[in-house]
Order: structure tokens, then sequence, then C-alpha cells
């Protein structure tokens, strides 16, 4: 029985074909529509909006970090050259009181010097002038001598 | 003695029998709509649930139905195309969910417990009706993508890459309708076959294990079915250099 109505029987079989084909077709076009309205375009609309949403927010963070990177950049080359310009203020700063420690010292020498030279100078003239009496005294001694030993004999 | 009696037996799982509806001069399979309205009614009051209140942060089953979509949205993507796949992803999805739910709600049902006057019910894509039905709209719908997208450049596919290949394409144009609808109509009536065979002879666990063999067969044919339409459709749209 079941081997006759496997195929082909004109009433029921597996293999009976008729109008449940086109009306199963019409349904499940429907369905698509129906679908579509109430399940694909709702759940798309709002996935996509989310995943918009999460790629507009990495972008944005993208942007701002990179910001933030070029802000640090800045700041560093600010601070690099913020420490030269202190360096060279402070070597010019010694440069300069090493000069004036230099000129102080040797104006400080010269004068010294000048003074010891005109020190010195006042020895020697008192001590010439000292020698100069002294040799005169001596010269007025010797001659007395010589008068008084002259005038005894 | 035997053989008969198991042919008997045969008999009463009522293989090929039908609850014939007349309309007209038009007759129909009842228990293909009557399972197919009561599984898809299901379906739907699921996803209008699922879709009543959305929200940004996903809730239940929105999550569901989101991880539903993108799991549609990849299958087809990755099949059609990024150019088109947005216009055929809900064919595709409803191809998808029409086949997963008839297989599974099959399966899952125990629709043997309601008497029908003639045939039972059962996944309305063991019936060749429905699995035919399915078959010819993927071919009407890659008919129609290739010749929307391309036009008429649409047949230089049929010579593509050579000319001689020109019989044979032509000849998949009805084996791709044919092997859909076998495929899918072989795999869930085998399977709810040998099951109500398994069931009459051994009432006791022996089925169990057949029926989530049959669970993933359901799952994986619903798959197969929605990617093969997909791909269909993806290689009527592809265009060639």
């Amino acid at each position: 029985m079941l081997a006759f109505n496997f195929f082909g029987a004109t009433e029921g079989g597996l293999f009976d074909i008729n109008a449940t084909l086109p009306l199963m077709a019409i349904q499940v076009v429907a369905l698509t529509y129906i679908l579509n309205s109430l399940f694909f375009k709702p759940v798309g609309n709002i996935v996509e909006k989310r995943e918009k949403f999460v790629s507009n927010n990495i972008i944005e963070a993208k942007n701002k970090l990179s910001e933030v990177k070029k802000l640090e950049a800045d700041l560093l080359t600010q601070l690099q050259s913020a420490r030269t310009e202190a360096q060279r203020i402070v070597s010019e700063a010694e440069n300069e009181s090493d000069k004036l420690y230099k000129e102080a010292l040797e104006l400080a020498n010269n004068e010294a010097n000048a003074s010891k030279e005109k020190a010195r100078l006042e020895i020697e003239s008192q001590t010439s002038a000292a020698r100069d009496q002294l040799s005169k005294q001596a010269d007025d001694l010797s001659e007395l001598i010589v008068n008084r030993l002259i005038l005894e004999k | 003695m035997f053989f008969n009696s198991l042919l008997t037996n045969f008999a009463a799982l009522e293989v090929g029998q039908h609850l014939y509806w007349q309309i007209g001069n038009i007759r129909l399979h009842g228990q293909v709509f009557l399972t197919s309205w009561i599984l898809l009614g299901a379906l739907l009051v699921f996803i209008s649930l699922g879709t009543k209140k959305m929200e940004n942060d996903p809730k239940g089953l929105q999550n569901l139905l989101e991880f539903l979509w993108d799991y549609i949205r990849d299958l087809a993507r990755t099949q059609i195309g990024e150019k088109v796949y947005r216009d055929w992803m809900p064919f595709i999805g409803t191809l998808f969910l029409f086949v997963f739910v008839s297989n599974w709600g099959g399966a899952l049902i125990p629709w043997r417990l309601i008497k029908l006057p003639s045939g039972e019910l059962g996944a309305p894509t063991a019936d060749i009706n429905t699995t035919i039905a399915l078959a010819l709209l993927v071919s009407l719908s890659y008919f129609y993508a290739g010749l929307s997208n391309k036009g008429w450049r649409y047949f230089e596919y049929y010579v593509h890459p050579t000319p001689i290949m020109l019989p044979f394409k032509i000849l998949e144009d009805f084996t791709k309708p044919l092997s859909l609808s076998f495929r899918l109509f072989g795999n869930i009536l085998a399977d709810e076959l040998v099951v109500g065979v398994l069931v009459f002879l051994v009432p006791l666990i022996l089925p169990i294990p057949v029926m989530f063999l049959g669970l993933f067969t359901s799952a994986i044919q619903a798959l197969i079915f929605a990617t093969l339409a997909a791909y269909y459709i993806g290689e009527a749209v592809e265009e060639h250099h």
C-alpha cells in the first residue's frame, strides 16, 4: 500500500503537488514583507544606529587622543626651549659675573700695585734722602774730625 | 509475515497522507497550512514581543533578536557582497527563519497527539509543495537580482569564463531549485520518518539521540538553504571583469 502510494498516486502520496505550492509561495512572500517591517527594519535601524554611535565615539576619542599627543609634544618642545633658554641665561649671567669679577680683580690689583709702587718709591726716596743726610753728616763729621786734628797740631 | 506487519505498521505512520481542503476547484494540503500558521504565528508573536520596546541598551528578547539580525546580516553580506546585500537581507532572513522555525517546530512539538481525520501534522518543510515553493522563490529572486542589477549583461554570466559553459549554466538553472527543494524535503521527511519508526518500534530512550540528531539536521538545513539562496543571488549580481 505504502510503496504504491509513495509516487504519483492520484490521491495523496509524498510527491502530490497541488495548489499548496503557489499559496505557500505567496505566504512566504507576504511573510518577507511582514518580517521586513516588523523585524529587519526596526532591529537594523537600532543596531546600525548603535554601530554608528560607537564608531563615531571611537573616531572622536582617536581625534582627541591625537590632539592630546600633539599638545603633549608641543608642551615638551616648549619645555625644552624654556630649559635651553634658562641655561643660556644662567651661563650668560655666569659669564657676566665672571667678567665683572675679573674686572674688579684687575682694578683692585692695579690699585694695589700702584699704591705698592708709590709706597716703594716713597720708601726709596726717603731711603736715599736719609742716606744723603747720613753721608752729609758723615762728611760734616769727618770734616770736623779733620779740622780738630789739624787745629790740635 | 513480519515484513507484512512492518508494512502495516509503516502505514500507521501515514506517509503521504494529506488533510485535503477543497476550495472551489483547487485542493490544498491543509495540515501544511495549519502547522505553518501556528509556527509563523508563534514566530511573529515572539518577534513583536522582542521589538515592542527597543532601547539603545538592549535587554532580554531584544538581545536575542539583535543577535539573530546580526547573524543573518553576516550570512547575507558574506554571500551576496557589500553592495547589494541590504536589498536581499529580509528575503534571506525570512527564508532562514521560515525553514528554521518549520524544521524545529516540526521536530519539537508533539504534533502526533493531535488527531486529524486524514494525514497528520508535522513540519511544513516535510511537504514537497513547501520546499518547491521556497526553491522557486529563490530562482525568481536570483534572476530578478541579476537582471535588476546588471540588466541584459546578466546573461554574460552564462558564457563566463568561456561559451563552453553555456549548456552547464542553463542546466544549473534547473538543478539549483531541484537540489534546494529536494535536499530540504528529503532531510526533514527522513528525520520525521526515522523518529516515527523508532518511536513506533522502541518507544523508550532509543529515539532520543535520533531526535537530537534531527534537531541538529533541522538547524543545519535551515542554514544551508539560506546560505545557498544568498550564494545564488550573490553569484547573479557579481561583476565579472
